[in-house]
Order: structure tokens, then sequence, then C-alpha cells
């Protein structure tokens, strides 16, 4: 019995091996062949819906609502994967603790780093705090490649649109009018929008405020803020009751009043730093779909400045 | 003499003047060329360090010149794609293109492209690694307390260092390495190759590796939520190695219903792990399957199960009769139920994870007769995550010996671990053992405290899933 089992065995796994493959076949004809992008998070997914229309169908692995650091590398994530034509991911390693592991299991060699359906977005994006000198874990969970935050600045998103555009006419040269008749139409509606921000923002620029994470520096810039602490006392350390201490003094000098939290973000310490302050937390969603009403990308500016609006309204 | 010449070049090339006081004092005297050499050398060596310097100090003069420059050129040209505020748009892109309206929307395009300052947009690059591999270095410091006469641990040892290396080696493959510096000697824990881009689907790994063989024998010992591991694992799979051996891997995404995910692996190995399985016989190879069944039950509940099975020639047999004939069959199940809440997933989660593994293994009875063990063995684990950095976890064992299946081992353990930030972690375990000695219904009662300080530096792995 012994002696002939072994290649009985192999042959038995293997065949079973063959015969799922040929049950799972070549994926179906998707209708209308439309291009499969997948994204990290929703702002991506928002982005490409934008320049790509109904040429294509975009999902995202990380909800709006969720901490892009901590993202579980579920294996669901692995059949979506599977089909995607183009695989669009933020970078600068704010996903390296999980996108990672989903690549190199997907099994799909067009989304593999490197490979052309592999889309790093944060090579258009003008990124922030590019740490200079040494880099160490001494400054906590620190993005030694810079700021990975940046989608928040809508002239980023503007040069997000058109890198995605870019790739997508590549891809399709035959709908490459298509793409950019979009991402110029998206252009005309994004600057609109950003001159209606601006001038709502306008009558509090250069207003002071504390933030949870480091995940602003962009948005502060555009929209001239001054972000002159964190509740974080390092990026990825919860807070400590010192680092607490200090930053109540600091607002209560500065006369600080806007605590902006991201939603996945603990209110436990914010609310305390408010009470001991006369300040306000404000549960600020920097992604889409970070509230059910944000929708898009517009969506998200919309509701982030009316929201920060009211707050600083009525702190004052 | 020559000397003499060749220090009056240098002197003339350096200083014209002095070398013309020096050099013919140096010409009258050639019989005594040694005595003036050092010390007129040094001066001009002096000199020359002097010249050097002042030439340095210019040029880094120049080059922050240049920079500022640049800084300036630069930081407008990134402001004005949208904002009003910043910068009117008329003058976006210069006034010669904006003058004429059909080019006027062209000008944005190629500033957004970058193609103009393609250096200002995208992440640091001075910073990131070139052909470098990811390299990483966790440090296991394990510390035992009480007593256990059974399976004594040391008061203290670091227990292993892990070094990773892990890079992509070309459009179709990466690598992943693992060697362990233990207390004992140094060994390649995993290095394996992994083709992601194969036809039909296809996931093949090459190298050494730990066996896809259920949950439990694929998890480092960093990476587990224990400080040990399960008596099962040491009684029936090959104890803290594990399954770990050379061999091929093939793994294939299988057809399943609606919302469950399922992989089969398949895998073939020399057949040597441990005490678990030998080689006698070239042909003697070991072969793994697994089969594995996923599901979101919702988006932030998920169930992960998985069948497994392996067999291998028995290990620890005399070679000199037919050791070939003697295999040990081994089955796993596991069952795995994640909760985690997205909007606070760094706060809390929940895992319930249970493995039962039965191993048939063909043997010699101490009267030589071919006979064949039946042993079972299980554990079932549970962690919940209370702040971000406190969880607690609980562990029940039960586990026959893959020898001597009348004899049963059963535990249990209390584990609490905190977290100082993502990169160290403290733990502390309580470990109850009522373990089996030699003749069945003999035990002995183990209770040890053991704890443990675990520290990453290098490169962020992917956080364990």
């Amino acid at each position: 019995m012994q002696g002939c089992s072994l290649t009985t065995r192999l042959t038995a796994i293997f065949a079973a091996l063959a015969f799922s493959t040929s049950l799972f076949g070549p994926p179906p004809a998707r209708a209308a062949s439309k291009i499969q992008i997948m994204t990290a998070t929703t702002d991506l997914a928002s982005l490409a819906q934008e320049v790509g229309g109904d040429k294509v169908e975009v999902e995202s692995i990380a909800r709006g609502y969720q901490d892009p650091h901590f993202v579980d590398a579920k294996p669901s994530f692995l059949l979506k994967l599977k089909h995607a034509d183009l695989l669009i991911v933020v970078g600068l390693e704010l996903e390296i603790g999980w996108l990672p592991p989903l690549i190199n299991q997907s099994t799909n060699p067009k989304i593999q780093v490197g490979a052309p359906g592999y889309l790093d977005a944060s090579r258009f994006a003008r990124i922030l705090e590019i740490p200079t000198g040494q880099v160490t874990r001494a400054e906590g969970d620190v993005h030694p490649l810079g700021n990975p935050h940046y989608w928040l600045d809508p002239e980023n998103g503007l040069r997000i649109a058109k890198g995605i555009a870019d790739k997508l006419s590549e891809m399709r040269p035959g709908d490459a009018t298509y793409f950019a008749q979009r991402f110029t139409d998206f252009e005309q509606r994004l600057k609109q929008a950003d001159q209606r921000w601006l001038a709502e923002m306008k009558p509090y620029e250069g207003r002071k405020i504390v933030t949870y994470h480091r995940s602003w520096p962009n948005f502060a810039e555009h929209f001239h803020l001054n972000v002159v602490g964190y509740v974080e006392p390092r990026p990825g350390i919860p807070p400590s009751p010192q680092h607490t201490v200090e930053l109540i003094q600091q607002m209560k000098r500065d006369n600080v009043k806007v605590i902006v939290v991201e939603p996945y973000f603990d209110l436990k310490t914010p609310n305390a730093v408010a009470r001991e302050t006369g300040g306000k937390v404000l549960v600020l969603p920097p992604s889409v779909g970070g509230e059910k009403e944000i929708t898009d990308y517009f969506k998200l500016f919309d509701y982030d400045i009316s929201k920060l609006k009211q707050a600083f309204d009525a702190t004052h | 003499m020559k000397k003499a010449v060749m220090v009056s070049v240098i002197l003339l090339l350096c200083s014209v003047s002095r070398a013309q006081e020096i050099a013919p004092a140096q010409a009258s005297g050639p019989a005594q060329p040694a005595t003036p050499g050092p010390e007129t050398r040094m001066r001009t060596l002096e000199q020359q360090v002097h010249t050097l310097a002042d030439e340095v100090a210019l040029l880094r003069e120049e080059l922050k010149a240049l920079r500022d420059a640049k800084s300036i050129d630069t930081v407008p040209e990134n402001r004005v794609l949208l904002a009003s505020a910043h910068v009117e748009p008329a003058t976006v892109g210069g006034s010669s293109v904006a003058a004429t309206p059909e080019a006027a929307p062209q000008v944005p395009q190629t500033q957004v492209s970058g193609s103009a300052q393609p250096q200002t947009f995208g992440g640091a690059t001075g910073n990131a690694k070139l052909l470098n591999p990811d390299i990483s270095l966790i440090g296991d410091f394990i510390g035992t307390a009480g007593h256990n006469n059974v399976a004594p641990a040391p008061s203290m040892e670091l227990h292993e260092s892990e070094v990773g290396f892990q890079a992509i080696i070309d459009p179709y493959s990466r690598a992943d390495a693992f060697i362990s510096f233990g207390e004992t000697g140094v060994s390649v824990e995993e290095a394996y190759l992994t083709f992601t881009s194969l036809p039909a689907g296809l996931l093949m790994k090459v190298g050494k590796m730990r066996a896809d063989f259920g949950k439990v024998n694929t998890i480092h010992n960093h990476a587990l939520p224990w400080i040990d591991r399960p008596l099962a694992t040491n009684n029936l799979v090959g104890g803290e190695d594990g399954i770990d051996d050379a061999g091929i891997s093939l793994s294939h995404f299988i057809a399943a219903p609606k919302g469950w995910f399922m992989e089969g692996t398949a895998q073939v190995y020399r057949g040597d792990s441990d005490d678990l399985f030998r080689a006698y016989r070239r042909q003697d190879l070991g072969t793994v399957g697994h089969l594995r069944a996923y599901r979101d039950l919702s988006e932030s509940t998920n169930l992960d199960l998985g069948a497994s099975y392996a067999r291998g020639n028995s290990a620890g047999l005399a070679t000199a009769g037919k050791p070939s004939a003697f295999f040990t069959n081994l089955y796993g199940a596991d069952a795995t139920l994640r909760w985690k809440p997205l909007r606070r997933a760094v706060y809390k989660n929940f895992l319930l994870r249970t493995e039962l593994f039965w191993s048939a293994r063909d043997q010699l009875s101490p009267l030589s007769i071919f006979q064949t063990q039946h042993a079972f063995g299980m554990y079932s684990s549970a962690e919940y995550r209370i702040n971000r950095r406190w969880t607690v976890g609980g562990r029940f064992d039960r586990s026959g010996h893959a020898t001597a299946a009348n004899l049963t081992d059963t535990g249990f353990s209390g584990i609490l671990t905190y977290w100082p930030s993502e990169f160290s972690q403290i733990r502390g375990q309580y470990r109850f053992g009522h373990l089996a000695v030699a003749n069945p219904g003999d035990f002995s009662n183990a209770n040890e405290f053991l704890f443990q300080f675990l520290f990453v530096m290098g490169a962020h792995g992917a956080h364990p899933f």
C-alpha cells in the first residue's frame, strides 16, 4: 500500500488542483469590458471614477471611516484583486502593513508592483513633511517617504486625477479622448469648487487647530490653517498624560479652540482636552465615505469645510 | 638631487614667491636634502590644505545659492494649479501662453503631469532604499519561573533573534528569507521564492518554508498570541519548528459559493521535519495539502476554516529495518472567528481559534511489532483587545503523545500583552500543565510564569491576519 501511494497522492492532489482550475476557468468576459479598478482608499476610488466615467468599475479596499494604516488583509479582497486591471495605491508606505501580502497572493500578474497595472498615486502629488536627516522610530511610526495623507489638498486631487487619466488612456488608447474630456470636465468643476471652498475658508485664515494624527498638513496648507499640535505625542503612539498636559497648556497659551479628530480614533483624550481648554472636538473624516453623505471627492471638502466653519463660529 | 628638484617643483606650483626663496637654498646644498625636506614639505602641504579649504567654502556658498534660487523658483510653480487665492489664474503659465485662449487650458495640464518639475512631486527618494531588500530584526527574550519537571526551560534566554530579508527579485517573483539565531545555533527558518506572475492563477513557492498545515504551524514565534506553542504542536506537529522543510508549494483559488473564498494548496517536501518526518531514502517525500474557506459574516466579523493533511515517513526509527514502510499521517482542522469593528480597529478586537489534530503514526512497539498509534490533540484560544495597548487572552490545551497515544497532557494558560508601540511588545503568561509521564495514570503538574520582551527593528512588516 505504501509503495505506490506517493505518486498516487501527488497525482490526486494535482488533479484536484487542475480540476478546480478548470471549474474556475478564465474570468467571464465583463460587461462591455470595463476597466476593473481596485484602489487602496476611497478617495482614490472617487478620483478614478471621476475620470473613468462609465468605462471603469471602481472599488476601494479600505472604507472611508477606517484607519488606512490598519486594514486587515482579508482573503475576500484577493478575489477582487485577482480580476483587477489596475490597482491604485496611496503609497509612501501608508499601506505597508496590509497591501503587500494582498498583492503577492492575488495571483494577478497585472497588478504586481512595477507592472503596468500598478499605479502609485503619490508620485503625482506634492508631498509634505518629507523627513530630512536621520529617521528613527524615536519619532514614532514615521513615514520616511513623507506624509501619506496628501489627497486632502484639491490641487493634489487634480494632479492624481490627471495621473489616473493618463494611465487609463495608456491602457485604452481608443478611449483616450473620452478620458481626457472627463478630466477636463473634472478640472473645471474642481476649480470652481475650490474657489468656493477658499472663499468660505477665507475668514478663518490663519486659525490655529490641533489634530489627533498628522493627517491634515496638506489640507491645512491649502486652506491656510495652522496646525499647532497633535493629540498623539508621536505618530502612532497613543496619548500620554504628560503630553496631554503640555497640549492643554499650549492650547490655552495660543488660544486654540478646535481639536480635529479622525473618525477612527478614541474621543476620550480629545474630550478631556476640550473640557480643560473650553474648546470643541470636531470629528472630521479625512476620506470619502467617512460619513454616509460624503459620497465623492467634492462632498468630502464640502462636508469638512462646513463642519470646520461651524466649529470656528461656535468657539468664537 | 632628484628629490630636491621634485620638492622645488611642488613649491613652484604652490606658491611662486616662497618657492623662489627656498629653492635656491636647497639647490645649493644637495648633500643634505633630507633635513630641510620634511619641514618645507609640511609647510607646502599646510598651504595646500588652506587653499583647498578656501575652495570648499566657495563651492558650498555656490551650492547654497543655487539651492535657494531653486526653492524660490519651485514653490510658486506648485501652488498655482487651482487656487485663485494663491496666484491670479492669468499668471499661471507665463503670459505668452496664457495670452492665446486656445492654449490656455493646456497650461495647467502640463503642470499637472509634473513634466516640467518632475522632482517636486512624489515622496522622498533620497531616503528610499535603492536596491536593498527590506531588512528587519526581531528579538525575542523569554524568561520562565515556577516549576516544570517534564520540559524545564531556562530562567532567561534570548530565545531567538530573527533576521528577515524581503525583496522583489524580478518582475516575476519575490523572495522572503528569515534566519533565526537561537541559543543553540543558526537556522534558516524560512527562505523561499514566490512566483507571483504565473499563468492560470497559480501561486508557486520554492524553498524552505513552514508548511501550510493548519494555522499555528505557519506562524513565526514572534507573531504568536502566546509566548509558547500549544501542547498539541509540541506533541504531534513537530514542536517549535513544526513542519518546516525544503519543498515546492502550489496554491490556487477554488470556485466557491458566493460570499466564500476558497483556496487549495498542495506541497511536496523532502520529508525531514524535526522529530516528526524523516526521509530515509531520496524518494521518501513528504506531502501537505490544505484547503481554506473564508467568509465575511459582516464588515467586522469573519470566519476562517481550514482542513489540512500531511504525510511523511515516521522519524525516530532505526534505519536498520525497513523504515520507509513506516508513515505518519496527520490530519488537521481549524476554525477562526474574528471580530474587529472597522472604526475602532486599533482599540478593540476579538479572536477565537480552535485547531484539532489527529496523528496516525506507524512505529515499532517495544516488542518490535508494527503498530500504529492514533493520538488526538487540540487547543482552543481566545484573545480580546481591551484598548490600544492591552490585550488579554487564554488558551486550553489537550494532547496525546504521538508515540504513546495513551499518554495525554492537559493544560491552560492566561496571557496579558502590553504594546508600548507597534514595534515592541511585553507579555506575561501563566501556564498550568497536567503532564503525563512514563506510565498511564502518572502525572506531573507544572505551574509556570513566563514573560517575554519582543522588539522589532528595521523594515515595517505586514500585520498578521
